[in-house]
């Protein structure tokens, strides 16, 4: 585990470049592209045979960090509610000054379409308003709903949660 | 006195597991639970688990248990609620505690299967009411729906108190801080930063030092501790919370297995002394068998597939499986366990019981 995750529970943007899960800003610029946060080998694969298009591979030892096809992935989202550790996202990053954050998000109330809430950093840290622009919640996803919030581009990889205002 | 072929102790997924297992093979089971609830702590975890599809990865404990207890009740096995265990003699013999009556009980094979209990820290002001356990905070939370507190500070950052403390978060509540003695995060950084997301510090080489309030906890005083674990003066920080849950490990539940006389091994890995087992999960007295957290703390899909190893081995033993058709069913789940038993976390357990398999060879 990296050292900044052990002591604080994050994972520095910096550290997390280097992982597998990661999709380049290239791809990023083009159209929603998933991003997983897993970097450590937790003995877990169901990301892997959530994608339809087969862009997640963990392979035979399912410790393996998932690695992602960038060019394979057509930002679905059915790979967002499926992960236990709630470490998918879908970015994009196709708009000129606005960035999509897809995530997982398992809290009471669920906010609506176009609420105003608050964008948060891995560390917690207030980042500011973010626009909520999908909530999806169905019976497939049991009780893990995928929100789309709509933040400042330079929050395209910094803004990872939100709080209701 | 009544005489079943199999008796499970333990109503949890080991012992739910090892009753299907051995039922589906038309061995004769009855299990019991000292609870008025069976399911062990399968109910209690709302949250989804890792694995792979074999292991029910992605789905939650909550619907793992229900489908445990379906299958077991279309099995038709019985399970005897408010059973406590109260003995266990030779041969099987067993005294049964079930409501207000005594019973006496024989079987030719038993599983222990009594799950685990939860560390206690022992420190000023700690049997304050507000002062709970992880599990306690669980009950109230994930199976009453009762917040248990306002403001709670988390000691303990293993997936027990990461997993306990995101739960604490969705019931309502604040988690002023997640503290550990040890200077690392113990749990999985994915749970881990599910929590720091969401503004949740985490404070590790810190201990508690105190928990104040007078008929309830009103506040807690945390401390620094140094590389050999004393407390650096000076290093206090206080929070006004009115909960302090604990989550500082577990250890296994072993009263009847050392009443048995099996004998015991110490794994500090697996949770402290631990009956030594065979690959078939039995104990080195013939017949009694151990599975899940009592014996060695791991994780309930682990604990389901020992218990179905350990029901099969009856179902065997007893002359319902032939050698070849049991030999076949545990590779299978030998082969499941061995993607749970890898990585940082899983591939020390996995030793750790490689070692108890070969205390009983020894």
């Amino acid at each position: 585990m990296s050292s900044g995750l052990s002591k604080t529970g994050y994972i520095s943007e910096e550290t997390l470049s280097n992982y597998p899960g990661i999709p380049t800003l290239n791809r990023r610029n083009k159209g929603p592209v998933v991003v997983i946060e897993c970097i450590q080998d937790i003995p877990c694969n169901p990301c892997e045979a959530s994608c339809k298009v087969d862009a997640i591979t963990v392979g035979e030892d399912i410790t393996n960090l998932p690695h992602i096809d960038e060019e394979k992935c057509i930002g679905c989202l059915s790979c967002i509610h499926i992960c236990p550790g709630q470490a998918i996202f879908v970015v994009d990053e196709s708009f000129e000054d606005k960035a999509r954050i897809a995530l997982p998000y398992e809290f009471f109330p669920l906010p609506e379409k176009n609420d105003i809430v608050t964008a948060l950093d891995r560390s917690g840290k207030k980042l500011g308003d973010a626009l909520i622009v999908a909530v999806r919640k169905t019976k497939r996803m049991d009780q893990t709903a995928v929100i789309t919030m709509e933040v400042p581009k330079k929050w395209a990889m910094t803004a990872r949660a939100f709080k209701l205002k | 006195m009544q005489r079943y072929e199999m008796v499970c102790i333990g109503a949890g997924p080991a012992g739910l597991a090892a009753a299907i297992e051995a039922a589906k093979n038309q061995v004769e089971v009855v299990v019991y639970d000292e609870n008025d609830k069976p399911g062990g702590q399968l109910f209690k975890q709302i949250h989804k688990f890792f694995g792979s599809r074999e292991h029910r990865a992605k789905e939650r404990g909550i619907k793992i248990g229900q489908d445990l207890l379906d299958e077991a009740r279309q099995l038709g096995v019985e399970v005897v609620l408010n059973g406590i265990v109260l003995g266990i003699y030779q041969n099987g013999a067993m005294n049964v505690m079930v409501q207000d009556r005594l019973e006496q009980v024989k079987a030719e094979k038993v599983l222990i299967a009594t799950g685990a209990s939860e560390n206690m820290i022992p420190f000023p002001g700690w049997t304050l009411p507000g002062v709970i356990g992880a599990g306690a905070a669980q009950t109230m939370a994930n199976i009453h729906g009762i917040k248990p507190g306002n403001r709670v500070l988390v000691v303990g950052s293993g997936n027990v108190g990461l997993v306990v403390g995101f739960q604490l978060l969705q019931a309502g509540c604040c988690v002023e801080a997640v503290i550990d003695a040890a200077p690392k995060i113990g749990g999985y950084g994915v749970h881990a930063s599910k929590l720091a997301r969401f503004g949740v510090p985490f404070f590790m080489s810190h201990t508690i030092k105190e928990a104040h309030g007078n008929n309830t906890v009103e506040g807690a005083t945390i401390i620094q501790v140094d590389k050999s674990w004393k407390p650096v003066p000076g290093t206090e920080k206080h929070y006004d919370v009115d909960t302090i849950c604990i989550a500082v490990g577990l250890n296994p539940m072993t009263q009847l297995s050392r009443m048995s006389g099996c004998d015991m091994v110490h794994e500090p890995g697996l949770g402290g002394n631990i009956p030594a087992h065979d690959v078939n999960q039995e104990t080195s007295i013939s017949g009694v068998y151990v599975a899940g957290d009592a014996s060695g703390i791991e994780e309930a899909s682990t604990a389901i597939i020992e218990g179905r190893i350990a029901g099969l081995a009856i179902a065997n033993k007893l002359g319902y499986l032939s050698d070849d058709a049991f030999q076949t069913k545990r590779e299978e789940q030998l082969q499941s366990m061995k993607g749970l038993r890898s990585g940082a976390h899983g591939g020390m357990r996995g030793e750790a019981k490689e070692r108890l398999n070969n205390a009983i060879k020894g």
